[in-house]
């Protein structure tokens, strides 16, 4: 413990420290040299290409891919995918001299210098879109350094070319000179950029380094670190510390030559490394990762609330507060007299928060125990302290140690884990198919179902469903044994991706598990599983969604199949009716009459009678409707379309005799004939009504026109009609002719109670002889 | 604004502020001024959830009801549609988007569907080459609307003759999304009971969907102890009769629609003679009706028999009220007065209450003198209720009925004759072969031939049917469930059969039934009635359990599908008052119905094409 600060290098104000990360596991047999090597931020995997220069041309290269702690992952030969080279001319024409990968806010963006000495770049490697940029006046070849510089969403190269530097953006290529950079200091032979974009160093060839930010607007400082040194460092690197310093954050530089490695601040301080093997240096968000064969490092700024409770006879809250809990360990009374100290600046609430920040930046477990439990012991004598940042970190520490193990290789510091948050570590994990601890640290954080375990099952599942060596019927059972119901695990996602692999059978038998039937229906017919698709789509009750299969299905199929498919699913039958009614009248005719469904058929007809302007037309429709109505065995509907045909053509008949107009006036069958019967009789040609009764069977009766008659008050023609009415009709006729004796004889030859009391209503004193009969037929049906 | 919704057992006003939000951001999505295109049916259920305030504020300047041809013209930056996901408004659209094109080319189209948005839809308009015209396509969630404090309505006409009819169970599906947005809301509902294939389907549907998003668990306290799905067609009578609570007797007579009632009118005149010629209004008034008029809920549940009573105590009351202010002597007794003026004068003033009041008052003296002879409307009214309740009390069902035959003689309205034919044929269960096809004929010989597919519509739906050789099955059902009360009492009721001055409406009698005693007391009935009855349970998560209070009421919410009519409300909300009834309810329906929208929903009318 005390000799913690044994490997801290004083850079002005601040403190250099180099952690050893890893003791690489892969066995190089040449180390570093000659290998190209690159490696992703936030402890990312490492790519080496060995011996690129050796090779001969007609071989493969083989790109091998290791964990940061130099676990082989993958290894494939390096193909050149054409595609993004096919996309501009002149990238095909020329070779390619030098690619540079840059972030950018709309992803990772790669930017090349081609042959011809133009720049082009994309923003965004997942959606490639190429972008040339202008000339750079003067350029043969490639530049002597050049980087990308991404300021206010603005993607611009900054080059050097000979004594010039230039920037391109997307218009124009501008000359720049950064402030207080002599032009004695001779040409720019090595720049970088910092992590975050901020920052740009530039180094001479006659040795001078120059720090500023990126945007070339302030200098911060320019030195000669090693004014003795003119071989050109082998790599720059900007390192920029991230702890809050009470002055501006201030960038230092690392720079490497083949045995030494360099940090430089602004203050012209440096500090010296000897490398005794080859090195690669991976900038960091607060630091740089050394890679070498055997090991690999982070140099970083020791962080400002580590240096106060580390630095030899620091008087920090937090310093003492680890006093007092080490003698405390050792039962010793002095514990006490640091914990008063302490408590007499009233600054015990700070110490507890340094401790814990601190062991967050620590990577010895040691140190980060010893810091937690001197902080869990401060704690004690708190009463009204949160816990929350004692909880998280120690959650958080604990996370962090289980992926820093070796075996997994992620060796991030607590700021980078904050950075890129656990959602990307989990997808990092789970691409580098480390299912088992995702999981386990999606349940230990508590993250919710459906952002965390979920997610990493759906992960695993979609990967299960590749494995070649696995029967169908194996990964099935295996996926819905772990994924189970878990939420937010689609399993039409899992099929979909098994459906890619070429794998039907398995997709179909993960559509089953697959409760929501809606979501089983675009795969179903993408696999052209249409029966499949609309028995789901019926099943999920979701009526738009059968209309859907079911309009895809009569574009897939001939009409005799879909119609055959449809009769087997009634809902989505109904359902294709319906959006026939409205749409294909004529296909609603094919569908009844493939089910044989007379009445429908029947109705269908009378409901396109309506639609017809031509009498004979309208007629041939219904004498349809007549034939369907009969095939249905509704006789009152076949009857009841016969009589309405023959009030037409009755109609049309009188029509064309009397130019009447009746056929316009209304078409109603009781009205119609009614009208007719009124327009007689109001022209009072009784003759004309006479024959109208016996050209044909009237298709309302009779008893109509007795009333007509009697409204115009003919009673004398109106009994003409009284014995043609139905015997139903007979008393109600004669009442309206006021035949009281005639009403009486029917009514009680009908032997009708209600109608002998209807007629009884009718009659007055007077009609004695009447009253009599009537009272003495009803007490005579009474005793039967 | 809607305050009488939050006043209720379940604070409906939750939903109504979700829709409104969800309003609110669909809107803010379309930046800049706007105009809406309605699909014009929706501006009434729109009506109960957002007024034009809101959409003002939201940048609307301009409202079109959606016809073919161009779109008006309007300085906005967008053009939304609001439309319900049906083909033939789309090809409106397409044509609308068409010819704006070679006008004005600066407007931003939006669709917003409601209540969801449809693939076929959208391939519709796809296929019209409209598609990509539109920067945002959207869907409107509106399943069930609040209408009042317990009551939630779809507003879906037409879902009985969807289900009934054309089995298209697009309703039932909204009807499950619907109820499962109020599960999200208001927790989920532990017991679901049913009656009829569309409340099964609903069921199978809403456990489903439970099922699909299974882990999403709702850690809502159950505001609903238990769900009561019930078809429509299980209780085919109560529509068909004539409501006879103040409410559901504005409904017959004037009709509501969602929730506003259109009054012609001279109902506005004044009575005053002189000036009282040149103010009057000649445009019919619309008037909402809801609890939110404290005075119109006290009656809107009453038998149309006992309003006079209670209008005229309460005017007594109120003017009592208000000779109080000459005995007002301090300063504290006059303001108190003073507080109660508002609440006094808007009794005061010609609302709805008093303004059916002469209607009402002379129908109900005219009950007391019935029978009554010279010819009026109300003698019709009264002639119309003997028949109905004879058919009620199962009086000559078996034979044509001589009013509904003078009914016809002297054509009365369509409607009016469908109804009191369908409760013969309801209360017969079937009407004998030669019964149905003597009215059918002197239907179509009087009213045209055209309405033999209205016929057909209703046979297919059960309203109407020939009597098959079982016998008649609807005393035993009456006598079981006493759906008729001889002494049923319209000032001070006991029972529910006073919201139809007897009979007690099916549908509400097996839920009073559910409550208590069960349903396996009726298990006879119960299979008599159409469709399968059935319980499912819903798992709580646990601690999620209710631990309720000594005397503690529970709530029932119950759905009609297919609709329900203010008279079956009004009995629930009578239930629900009881003391010793222990349970609430609240009422969800896709529409609100009475007999003559509903007969109307079911009747085709060809267009007649004139040779």
């Amino acid at each position: 413990m005390a000799f913690i600060t044994a490997n801290w290098n004083p850079l002005g104000e601040a403190f250099y420290r180099k952690t050893e990360l890893y003791e690489m596991c892969w066995n190089l047999r040449d180390g570093l040299r000659d290998s190209l090597v690159a490696a992703a931020p936030y402890g990312g995997p490492i790519a080496l290409l060995r011996e690129p220069l050796r090779r001969s041309p007609s071989s493969r290269p083989q790109l091998e891919i290791y964990s940061a702690s130099g676990v082989g992952i993958a290894s494939f030969p390096l193909v050149v995918d054409s595609s993004c080279r096919r996309s501009k001319q002149e990238v095909v024409q020329t070779q390619v001299l030098e690619a540079k990968v840059f972030h950018s806010p709309y992803g990772t963006g790669v930017a090349i210098v081609t042959g011809s000495s133009r720049f082009t770049l994309a923003t965004n490697i997942d959606d490639l879109k190429l972008r040339r940029l202008p000339e750079v006046p003067g350029l043969q070849g490639k530049p002597s350094c050049w980087v990308v510089l991404t300021q206010d969403r603005q993607t611009k190269v900054l080059l050097s070319n000979g004594l010039d530097l230039y920037i391109v953006d997307n218009t124009s290529c501008t000359a720049v000179v950064p402030p207080g950079l002599s032009p004695q200091a001779g040409s720019v032979v090595h720049m970088s950029v910092s992590f975050s974009y901020k920052y740009l160093a530039l180094f001479t060839d006659s040795g001078h380094l120059w720090t500023g930010t990126s945007n070339l607007f302030t200098c911060l400082s320019v030195c000669l670190p090693v004014c003795l040194c003119i071989y050109q460092p082998l790599y720059l690197s900007l390192c920029l510390t991230r702890c809050r310093r009470p002055k501006s954050q201030q960038p230092s530089v690392v720079l490497m030559w083949d045995r030494l490695l360099l940090v430089a601040g602004v203050c012209n301080d440096t500090i010296q490394f000897p490398l005794e093997d080859p090195c690669v240096l991976i900038g960091e968000l607060d630091g740089v990762r050394i890679i070498s064969s055997t090991n690999q490092e982070l140099l970083q700024e020791v962080p400002l609330v580590c240096q106060d409770i580390f630095k030899i006879a620091s008087m920090a809250p937090g310093a003492l507060l680890l006093e007092a809990h080490r003698e405390y360990e050792k039962l010793s009374q002095k514990a006490d007299e640091y914990l008063r100290e302490i408590k007499e600046q009233s600054m015990l609430g700070e110490a507890v928060k340094q401790c814990v920040e601190a062991a967050g930046h620590e990577y010895d477990t040691n140190t980060q125990k010893s810091l937690m439990r001197a902080a869990s012991f401060g704690k004690c004598f708190l009463t009204d302290f949160s816990p929350d940042q004692f909880v998280s970190t120690c959650r958080e520490l604990r996370v962090l140690n289980s992926v820093r193990e070796s075996s997994v290789g992620l060796p991030l510091t607590h700021a980078q884990f904050k950075q890129m948050t656990v959602q990307v570590l989990i997808d990092r994990l789970v691409y580098r198919q480390f299912y088992p601890l995702a999981i386990e640290i999606c349940r230990y954080l508590k993250i919710p179902d459906y952002q965390g375990v979920s997610r990493v099952l759906k992960h695993w599942a979609s990967c299960k469903v590749q494995q070649k060596d696995l029967s169908d019927e194996a990964i099935a059972r295996a996926v819905c044994v772990k994924v189970g119901d878990s939420p937010g695990v689609s399993y039409s996602d899992i099929a979909a991706r098994a459906y890619e692999c070429g794998r039907t059978e398995l997709a179909i038998k993960l559509l089953d598990f697959e409760a929501r039937s809606g979501e089983q229906v675009p795969l179903l017919l993408k696999m052209k599983r249409s029966q499949l698709a609309l028995s789901k789509a019926v099943e999920s009750g979701d009526t738009d969604l059968v209309y859907t299969v079911v309009s895809y299905l009569k574009n897939e199929m001939n009409r005799g199949d879909f119609f055959m498919t449809l009769r087997n699913q009634p809902v989505a039958l109904s359902l294709y009716r319906q959006f026939c009614k409205l749409q294909e009248q004529e296909t609603l005719k094919d569908l009844y009459n493939q089910d044989d469904d007379h009445q429908e058929l029947a109705n269908y007809y009378v409901t396109a009678s309506y639609k017809e302007k031509r009498l004979e037309s309208r007629l041939s429709l219904l004498q349809s409707a007549v034939d369907e109505y009969n095939k249905a065995k509704n006789e009152f509907a076949a009857k009841a379309t016969e009589d309405e045909m023959r009030l037409l053509r009755f109609q049309r008949k009188l029509d064309d005799e009397k130019g009447a107009g009746l056929l316009g006036l209304s078409l109603q069958v009781g009205t119609g004939v009614v009208l007719v019967l009124k327009s007689l009789a109001e022209k009072e040609e009784w003759e004309e009504l006479e024959k109208f009764s016996k050209s044909k069977k009237s298709p309302i009766g009779y008893l109509a026109f007795v009333e007509v008659c009697m409204k115009c008050n003919n009673k004398y023609e109106a009994k003409k009609y009284v014995s043609k009415v139905t015997p139903e009709q007979k008393v109600k006729a004669h009442l309206a002719v006021s035949d009281l004796e005639g009403a009486a004889d029917a009514a009680i030859e009908r032997r009708n109670e209600a109608e002998m009391g209807a007629v009884l209503s009718r009659c007055s004193a007077s009609d004695r002889l009447v009253i009599d009969r009537l009272n003495r037929a009803r007490a005579g049906a009474a005793k039967k | 604004m809607a305050a009488h919704l939050s006043y209720g057992r379940v604070n409906l006003n939750i939903l109504r502020e979700a829709a409104r939000k969800e309003l609110r951001e669909f809107l803010d999505k379309c930046a800049g001024s706007k105009a809406i295109v309605w699909d014009e049916y929706l501006t009434g259920p729109f009506g109960l959830i957002a007024q034009y305030s809101l959409l003002k504020e939201h940048e609307v300047e301009k409202m079109f009801t959606l016809k073919s041809g161009r779109l008006p013209s309007a300085d906005v930056k967008n053009i939304i549609f609001f439309v319900r996901p049906r083909l033939e408004l789309m090809d409106i659209i397409a044509e609308n988007v068409f010819s704006e094109d070679k006008h004005h080319s600066s407007r931003d189209f939006h669709i917003l569907f409601v209540p969801r948005r449809s693939m076929l839809c959208e391939q519709r308009l796809k296929e019209q080459g409209v598609l990509g015209s539109f920067i945002n396509i959207d869907e409107y969630i509106l399943d069930l609307i609040p209408y009042d404090g317990d009551l939630l309505s779809m507003e879906y006409e037409s879902a009985f003759r969807e289900c009934y009819l054309e089995n298209d169970q697009t309703s039932l599906y909204h009807t499950a999304k619907g109820l499962m947005t109020l599960q999200a809301l208001y927790g989920t509902i532990p017991q679901i009971y049913g009656k009829g294939d569309c409340a099964r389907h609903v069921a199978n549907m809403m456990l489903r969907m439970k099922r699909e998003f299974a882990g999403t668990q709702n850690q809502i306290l159950p505001v609903f102890d238990t769900l009561l799905l019930l078809d429509r067609n299980v209780d085919l009578l109560t529509p068909l009769a004539t409501q006879l609570t103040y409410e559901g007797l504005i409904d017959e007579i004037y009709g509501i629609n969602n929730g506003y009632v259109k009054l012609p009118p001279e109902k506005f005149a004044q009575k005053k003679q002189g000036e009282a010629s040149k103010d009057l209004p000649t445009e019919p008034k619309k008037l909402q009706l809801n609890s939110a008029e404290e005075l119109y809920a006290e009656i809107r549940d009453k038998n149309f028999n006992a309003v006079g009573a209670a209008l005229s105590k309460k005017a007594k009351i109120i003017s009592a009220a208000f000779e109080e202010r000459h005995n007002a002597k301090t300063v504290g007794e006059i303001k108190q007065f003073v507080s109660q003026l508002p609440h006094m004068q808007a009794a005061r003033t010609p609302c709805f209450p008093t303004l059916l009041k002469n209607e009402i008052q002379s129908l109900s003296n005219n009950s007391r003198q019935y029978p009554v002879s010279p010819v009026s409307a109300s003698e019709a009214f009264f002639d119309n209720l003997t028949v109905e309740q004879e058919f009620m009390t199962g009086v000559d069902t078996d034979k044509v009925n001589t009013y509904i035959e003078d009914c016809i003689a002297q054509k009365d309205p369509l409607i009016k004759i469908l109804r009191l034919v369908c409760m013969q044929s309801v209360c017969n269960n079937g009407l004998k072969q030669k019964v149905l096809d003597y009215y059918k004929r002197e239907i179509l010989q009087t009213y045209g031939y055209e309405h033999i597919l209205t016929l057909n519509n209703l046979e297919k739906g059960g309203l109407l049917k020939p009597q098959t050789s079982s016998r008649n099955n609807y005393p035993t059902i009456r006598k079981t469930l006493k759906l008729w009360m001889e002494d049923a009492n319209e000032q001070n009721p006991n029972d529910i059969s006073y919201v139809y001055s007897g009979y007690a409406p099916l549908s509400i009698r097996l839920t009073q039934v559910l409550a208590r005693p069960g349903w396996r007391s009726i298990e006879e009935v119960l299979k008599m009635l159409p469709g399968p009855h059935f319980e499912e349970r819903q798992q709580l998560p646990s601690g999620l359990h209710k631990k309720r209070q000594q005397g503690e009421n529970r709530t029932t919410l119950v759905f009609f599908l297919g609709g329900v009519t203010y008279a079956e409300i009004a009995a629930l909300r009578f239930l629900s008052q009881m003391e010793d009834s222990g349970m609430e309810y609240i009422i969800a329906t896709t529409k609100l119905v009475n007999g003559t929208t509903w007969i109307k929903s079911l009747m085709d009318r060809p267009e007649s094409q004139t040779p």
